[in-house]
């Protein structure tokens, strides 16, 4: 299960390299694959925050045994989104990196959810879980900030050129996502489970 | 007479069949608003425009040194609004245009308003072909050869009257032919506009086909202008009404953010948008490959020579 898993979320990387071999990247490939890393990378984003839900209504442990491996995927996409930003857009340039992060808030809310979700990469193993107890529960919460953060980014690099219909239904999954963790609905989850 | 490009083989070229998607263009047809009733209409309009060269003679003051930007990438890569957001939306949606029977009305501050039939336009002045860079306000850039004559031919036949300061260019703006129209994305009609020192300008193209064939529709057919040396959205499309005022027009993007999108629109490097650096651009279809680094964004787009004079003594970062 967990390979078919991993195998499935592959695939928006098989798709960019079948669509390179084939000149279906269209006129501005950089910028195909640049939205289309950051849209599964938010995709597995919204994935892996339903996996908690996902057991408290299903009961099953499944979701959480996927949960890791399904966020180490976001990580995946979102570092080639952002590689081609350093790379492409900025040439490596950090001066020039570092201004654009100070200049425009869009590219801040997007450099900020990189920058947050790698402390959360370095603990995924059992390793960290096991050294940082307690902590480290506290520690992955940051995923809640990372979803806000990401949804900023997405809707002021949309919202000057008005065009925010996509970008509105993400927001509406992440704000659901985020209001499962409220105790009471969780309640009202655990409960649905039951019944 | 068909146009010969100085820069691309004959072997470089995507056969007309597979760049125009025709079947694709048909089932969009079938499938719009029209409904099937008229699916076998549609698709003979979207194959007659295939074949319709329009004759025109190469200006070599505007030949250039830049590879062109490939036919396919130039029909298939639009911000055309009133067909939807994406940039292939226009090139899928675009064929539901009609292109005839089709008028532009000259009035306002003019000593003769007119109303100037398209196939009346089409023979008014001599047709040149063009080779333009275009800077689109995004951070891409193309180069092509338009085919057209100055706006000028056309303004100077209706006598702009000393009070007008201004030229106001209004698109079509029909929801039964553009399904982007109905969304609320910017306030429609699509409403552009020049200073008439501008509009008089002799790189300021009325421009009615490209590559030596009549416009395609997602190009913004039968007639748009083209503004080299302004951001691309400066360059309205399928315009239907042209208007002299003393007033500065309420522009739509300018309407939507003026703080984003100011009424000069003149691609200046120095002046980034509130969003982006506008310093480089990213070539479409650059011969160097898809991991070509972004050329240097020129001032005026490289047009300095021919428009810098107009903006002397303003500060550009203000009027921007």
């Amino acid at each position: 299960m967990k390979l078919a898993i991993f195998l499935l979320a592959l695939l928006p990387l098989d798709r960019l390299i079948y669509l390179a071999f084939t000149d279906g990247l269209g006129a501005n490939p950089i910028e195909f694959i640049t939205r289309s890393t950051g849209t599964w990378a938010l995709v597995l984003l919204c994935i892996t925050l339903a996996m908690t839900p996902l057991r408290q209504l299903t009961g099953s442990s499944l979701p959480i045994k996927c949960r890791r491996m399904l966020g180490l995927f976001c990580f995946f996409y979102a570092s080639i989104h952002f590689v081609i930003w350093l790379w492409l857009d900025q040439s490596f340039d950090l001066a020039a990196m570092w201004n654009d992060v100070l200049k425009r808030p869009f590219i801040t809310m997007g450099f900020l959810s990189f920058v947050f979700l790698i402390p959360l990469v370095l603990t995924s193993n059992h390793w960290a879980q096991r050294k940082l107890g307690r902590r480290w529960a506290l520690l992955h919460k940051l995923i809640y900030v990372i979803a806000v953060t990401v949804i900023l980014h997405y809707w002021w690099h949309k919202a000057g050129k008005n065009d925010l219909q996509t970008v509105s239904i993400y927001a509406v999954v992440v704000f659901i996502l985020l209001c499962c963790r409220i105790p009471w609905l969780r309640n009202q989850l655990t409960k649905l489970k039951l019944s | 007479m068909t146009y010969q490009d100085p820069y691309i083989l004959p072997s470089d070229i995507t056969p007309q069949a597979v760049y125009e998607k025709r079947r694709q263009l048909i089932q969009a047809a079938a499938a719009g608003s029209f409904g099937l009733a008229l699916a076998p209409w549609f698709s003979r309009e979207a194959l007659a425009a295939n074949t319709q060269t329009l004759a025109a003679t190469p200006n070599p003051l505007y030949l250039g040194k830049d590879d062109l930007t490939p036919m396919k990438d130039v029909t298939g890569y639009n911000n055309f609004y009133e067909f939807g957001t994406d940039k292939r939306a226009p090139a899928e949606n675009a064929s539901t245009l009609q292109t005839r029977p089709w008028t532009i009305t000259v009035e306002g501050l003019v000593k003769k308003p007119m109303t100037f039939d398209i196939d009346a336009l089409l023979k008014l002045a001599p047709m040149e072909q063009r080779v333009y860079r275009l800077r689109c306000v995004e951070g891409w850039s193309m180069v092509i050869p338009w085919d057209g004559y100055p706006l000028s031919s056309l303004l100077s036949k209706v006598e702009p009257l000393g009070s007008a300061k201004y030229v106001e260019f209004v698109s079509l703006a029909d929801r039964k032919q553009m399904p982007g129209v109905n969304s609320p994305i910017l306030d429609w009609p699509y409403r552009e506009g020049l200073r008439l020192d501008e509009a008089m300008n002799p790189l300021t193209l009325l421009t009615f086909g490209l590559y030596g064939e009549v416009l395609p529709k997602q190009n913004g057919a039968p007639v748009r202008v083209i503004v080299p040396w302004k951001y691309g959205f400066k360059s309205a499309k399928s315009i239907v009404k042209i208007r002299l005022t003393e007033e500065m027009p309420i522009t739509s993007w300018y309407k939507y953010a003026p703080n984003e999108y100011g009424f000069y629109s003149n691609v200046n490097p120095a002046v980034d948008h509130p969003r982006w650096s506008q310093a480089s651009e990213r070539r479409i279809g650059d011969p160097k490959g898809v991991f070509a680094p972004k050329i240097k964004t020129q001032m005026f787009n490289g047009y300095g020579d021919q428009v810098a004079s107009m903006y002397a003594g303003m500060d550009l970062k203000k009027f921007y």
